[in-house]
């Protein structure tokens, strides 16, 4: 191990910390918007709707997101269509293809996670709220949202570490992200633990960060 | 249809190398799972503490960095460690291996907390209860308490197994000829990338559903009565 190489190369790493980052977070927050009306649609069995949601969460959830990914960067391209469309500036782009498909997979995991707290809300509190008078819409935005998120926060800290833990297939569309400026030290001067290492350690530590952050909101907020 | 059925041999063989490498990285996960479970359940403290950095390293490390790591570090670790014992002299990881030890190791991480969950359900009288008996504690655990780790672990076993399945497709990435490798070979040579990776989506979907099926039904059979 040579430190000084690290020390070094030190803007790679911040180049892939910083990419790593808001690729994730992108990703968490379109998932998470996705992820809501994907899990209202299956707690509350909308006709049709509710069971493609079911089944696009399942179908999502059931593949490797390096598949999913593979599909939206190199599939589309297939078609002449797609290629002399418009859409084909921003499907070339493989960071649009990470935030997109990283979305796609998340908000799957999180409508599951979602769901399960809505579903297990006590029906008495539900039953409340329509006494008071509520409309449907007006209990779910006050009431069954607001509790069932609170509900769900040890498990969502789970789903935020996977995802940070599948951003590294960036790496893998040209994305220079943690690996990748792992792997790119690593080619530059021919060793193999250098890169791997430090990104290793730099994952570790952003995890080590998502877990405190969570034990905070948990304490100030989580309901059981 | 029909680039699709000339290369459909090439993608099987993918599948069947996808099937057996999560078979064997399976076996590998309950073996590492047993150990660490074992370690984080025992009276010593060295070994409590090194079950705790096992499952702390794998939960904070992606899992591929790891298998990049097992496979261009472990080649090299080796043999400097033969050259320097003279115990061996060259020994080379094939991808096969790498593969399937550093998703076993991975996933032996995530098998240790079920099944050190599943050991903590076991009620403890019944250990007392054997331990009165006379029983020794290799009668005991393999008579009494396994069998009743086994319907505590599978919920979780088959969450741990349908992840893990997914994880494979990432050993195409250091070059292991499995479903997503052959698919894209096909894709690329065929110039229809989308054909192939579809159907790779979807055989990875009817494995999971099988595998969804199949471990159910077999819950069902163990149940917790």
């Amino acid at each position: 191990m040579e430190l000084s190489l690290i020390v070094q190369n030190w803007q790679v790493f911040a180049l892939g910390l910083w990419n790593t980052l808001w690729l994730v977070g992108l990703a968490l927050l379109f998932g998470g918007i996705l992820a809501i009306p994907l899990a209202l649609t299956q707690a509350y069995k909308t006709p049709y709707i509710g069971k493609f949601s079911l089944a696009y969460s399942y179908a999502i959830r059931g593949t490797p997101l390096l598949v999913q990914i593979y599909i939206i960067y190199y599939g589309l391209g297939q078609f002449e269509a797609v290629r002399n469309s418009i859409f084909w500036v921003l499907l070339k782009d493989p960071y649009f293809c990470a935030v997109l498909g990283f979305s796609l997979n998340s908000a799957a995991y999180a409508s599951e996670i979602l769901r399960g707290a809505i579903v297990g809300l006590p029906k008495g509190l539900i039953e409340a709220a329509y006494a008071c008078g509520m409309s449907r819409f007006k209990m779910i935005r006050r009431i069954a949202l607001p509790i069932a998120y609170r509900r769900s926060i040890f498990a969502y800290s789970n789903e935020v570490i996977f995802m940070l833990h599948g951003s590294v297939i960036a790496s893998t569309i040209t994305i220079v992200d943690l690996l990748g400026a792992g792997r790119r030290l690593n080619s530059q001067y021919y060793v193999t633990f250098e890169g791997f290492i430090t990104a290793a350690v730099l994952y570790m530590t952003i995890v080590a960060f998502i877990s405190f952050a969570f034990r905070l909101i948990e304490k100030r907020y989580a309901i059981t | 249809m029909e680039t699709m059925l000339e290369f459909l041999p090439l993608v099987l063989s993918g599948v069947s190398l996808t099937i057996s490498l999560a078979l064997t990285s399976v076996t590998i996960a309950v073996l590492c799972g047993i150990c660490g479970a074992a370690m984080k359940l025992s009276n010593s403290s060295i070994l409590q503490v090194i079950g705790g950095l096992y499952t702390t390293l794998v939960r904070g490390v992606p899992d591929l960095v790891l298998m990049l790591l097992v496979f261009f570090g472990g080649q090299i670790l080796i043999n400097a460690i033969g050259e320097k014992t003279g115990l061996w002299t060259y020994i080379e990881i094939s991808s096969f291996w790498a593969g399937t030890c550093s998703i076993g190791f991975i996933f032996g991480a995530y098998m240790t907390e079920t099944f050190r969950g599943a050991f903590l359900a076991v009620h403890k009288g019944q250990i007392e209860a054997a331990k009165a008996l006379g029983m020794m504690p290799r009668r005991y655990l393999v008579r009494i308490v396994w069998p009743q780790i086994v319907p505590h672990a599978l919920p979780n076993f088959t969450n741990n197994w349908l992840v893990l399945m997914k994880t494979t497709a990432l050993v195409s990435i250091i070059g292991l000829q499995d479903v997503v490798y052959n698919a894209n070979q096909a894709g690329r040579t065929s110039q229809e990338p989308l054909t192939f990776l579809l159907l790779t989506f979807f055989i990875f979907l009817g494995l999971t559903l099988l595998s969804d099926i199949g471990l159910r039904k077999l819950g069902r059979i163990y149940a917790v009565k």
